[in-house]
């Protein structure tokens, strides 16, 4: 089975802290469900940050769809991020653009035409059961809704590997729901791979996953 | 309206830059118009023992516009009554010569003293009169009329870059979020600030038209025709083609430099 991620004695931290990850060894394969749980600052969202390129490796190798994360150049950056889906626990919507248009983010940088990407942002509005708010703009939105609508951005490109950092962290059962039903959607329709950074595995998965746990700099494979 | 206000900041503060510029090539081009009716008014006074040609005089310097002698006859025929005929053509034949030099410029008071020096060495001419005193002041004037509006220019250019810089930092906070989440998704530079550009040549457009039709509105009321025609010039106080393109130019400039400034900044961030 294919990679999505190799990561080979692979050391990251911060300027002021020292080895958050230290020498980790592992890999996730294509179209795999993954879990990485661990407790506050284990380093779990640093990890995270690391498959799409925000943070860059102090030490080892880190291969993210076969491009190589060290000292990666600005336009490799880009292409790769081009393929990837991400979902922050801040949502990180941009404010002043309607939801329509946020969603539609990834499809602009990708180039696609306005039909396009029209109806793909509207079929995505559908499955998050937003298409009534498609002309709000995300403070009118509730934060289970603004998640939903971060999760539609992350979908909108028919990502290789969507990233997601807590994504029902303070979301309500309903919003929690429709989260966990796309991404599983993605991971078993799609194909996508699927790496979500959590503190408890929720019970709502219907999907064979794989967990991986981090404690003091280390990462070990649970299941 | 957050939008709006923050446009009108930055159209107002292009405004100022282009209205600075503006009066600056105004006020050359009254200090250039008025030069040229000084230079038009004034001469040199040349005593001579001997004719001289326009070409000899041209020889002499290269200051020297052109010259014409001096017709003594009025002042002769005044006197005919009080001398003898045979005094009058002894007059006549010790009369030095006359001339009125023109010069091609309006010149600095060191260039007429130069100039006077010059004339003097020639054993022929015996007297040179550059009425310095009244050059000098006028001069001094006019130079002083130049440095005050250069230095009010300057104070005005100082207060609008810090408008414009306090502008720029609004700018880069109220655009860095957007900026890095279109970074996120793997938008080139130049995508992440299209928005920008467009914003500031949107903003450079729209300053240099508020110019135009300010100085429009002024030279159709004609204030300003009036208070030059007072000192006896005429200018064009606007140009609508040189100074609009001009005036664009600028806008176009300053709100680009601006917005790389941003850019580049947002880059750092990351």
């Amino acid at each position: 089975m294919d990679k999505v991620i190799i990561a080979e004695n692979l050391s990251l931290s911060y300027k002021e802290f020292e080895s958050i990850i230290s020498k980790a060894n592992f890999s996730i394969d294509a179209g795999s469900f993954v879990f990485i749980t661990g407790a506050s600052g284990s380093g779990k969202s640093t990890l995270l940050k690391s498959f799409y390129g925000a943070i860059a490796p102090r030490a080892g190798q880190l291969m993210v769809g076969g491009v190589k994360m060290n000292k990666i150049s600005t336009s490799k950056l880009n292409f790769l991020r081009r393929h990837i889906g991400v979902v922050f626990q801040d949502y990180k919507l941009i404010k002043e653009w309607t939801i329509e248009k946020n969603v539609m983010l990834p499809l602009i940088i990708s180039g696609y035409t306005k039909d396009v990407s029209g109806s793909q942002v509207q079929k995505l509005l559908g499955h998050v059961k937003l298409i009534h708010q498609a002309g709000k703009y995300p403070p009118e939105l509730s934060g289970g809704e603004q998640q939903r609508v971060a999760m539609a951005r992350a979908l909108a490109h028919n990502p290789i590997l969507i990233l997601a950092d807590e994504p029902t962290g303070n979301l309500d059962e309903y919003s929690s729901q429709v989260i966990w039903n796309l991404l599983e959607g993605a991971n078993t329709q799609l194909k996508t791979t699927i790496i979500v950074v959590t503190h408890h595995i929720p019970s709502e998965i219907t999907v064979p996953y794989k967990h991986y746990h981090i404690e003091l700099g280390n990462i070990h494979e649970v299941s | 309206m957050k939008s709006l206000k923050n446009h009108l900041s930055l159209i107002v503060a292009l405004f100022t830059v282009l209205f600075a510029v503006q009066i600056y090539v105004a006020v050359d081009r009254t200090i250039a118009a008025y030069e040229t009716h000084l230079k038009n008014d004034y001469s040199i006074i040349v005593v001579s023992n001997k004719a001289f040609t326009p070409v000899e005089f041209k020889a002499m310097d290269t200051l020297i516009d052109r010259s014409e002698a001096i017709a003594t006859d009025q002042v002769l025929d005044r006197l005919q009554g009080e001398m003898t005929k045979k005094n009058l053509d002894l007059l006549k034949l010790t009369l030095p010569k006359f001339y009125r030099l023109y010069l091609n410029r309006f010149p600095t008071p060191s260039e007429i003293q130069n100039l006077q020096k010059r004339l003097q060495k020639n054993p022929a001419i015996v007297r040179v009169e550059g009425y310095a005193q009244t050059h000098d002041t006028v001069y001094k004037l006019m130079l002083l009329f130049k440095d005050v509006v250069q230095v009010f220019s300057i104070a005005i250019a100082a207060v609008t870059s810090l408008l414009i810089l306090k502008e720029m930092r609004l700018w880069q906070f109220q655009h860095s979020e957007r900026m890095s989440i279109m970074a996120l998704f793997g938008a080139p530079v130049w995508l992440r600030s299209a928005v920008l550009f467009r914003l500031a040549i949107v903003d450079a457009i729209i300053a240099t038209g508020i110019l135009c039709l300010t100085f429009f509105i002024i030279a159709e009321y004609g204030w300003m025709d009036i208070l030059l025609q007072t000192v006896g010039i005429k200018i064009e106080l606007f140009n609508f083609i040189d100074d609009s393109l001009r005036s664009l130019l600028i806008a176009l400039g300053v709100s680009i430099v601006l917005t790389l400034t941003i850019v580049i900044g947002n880059e750092e961030e990351e």
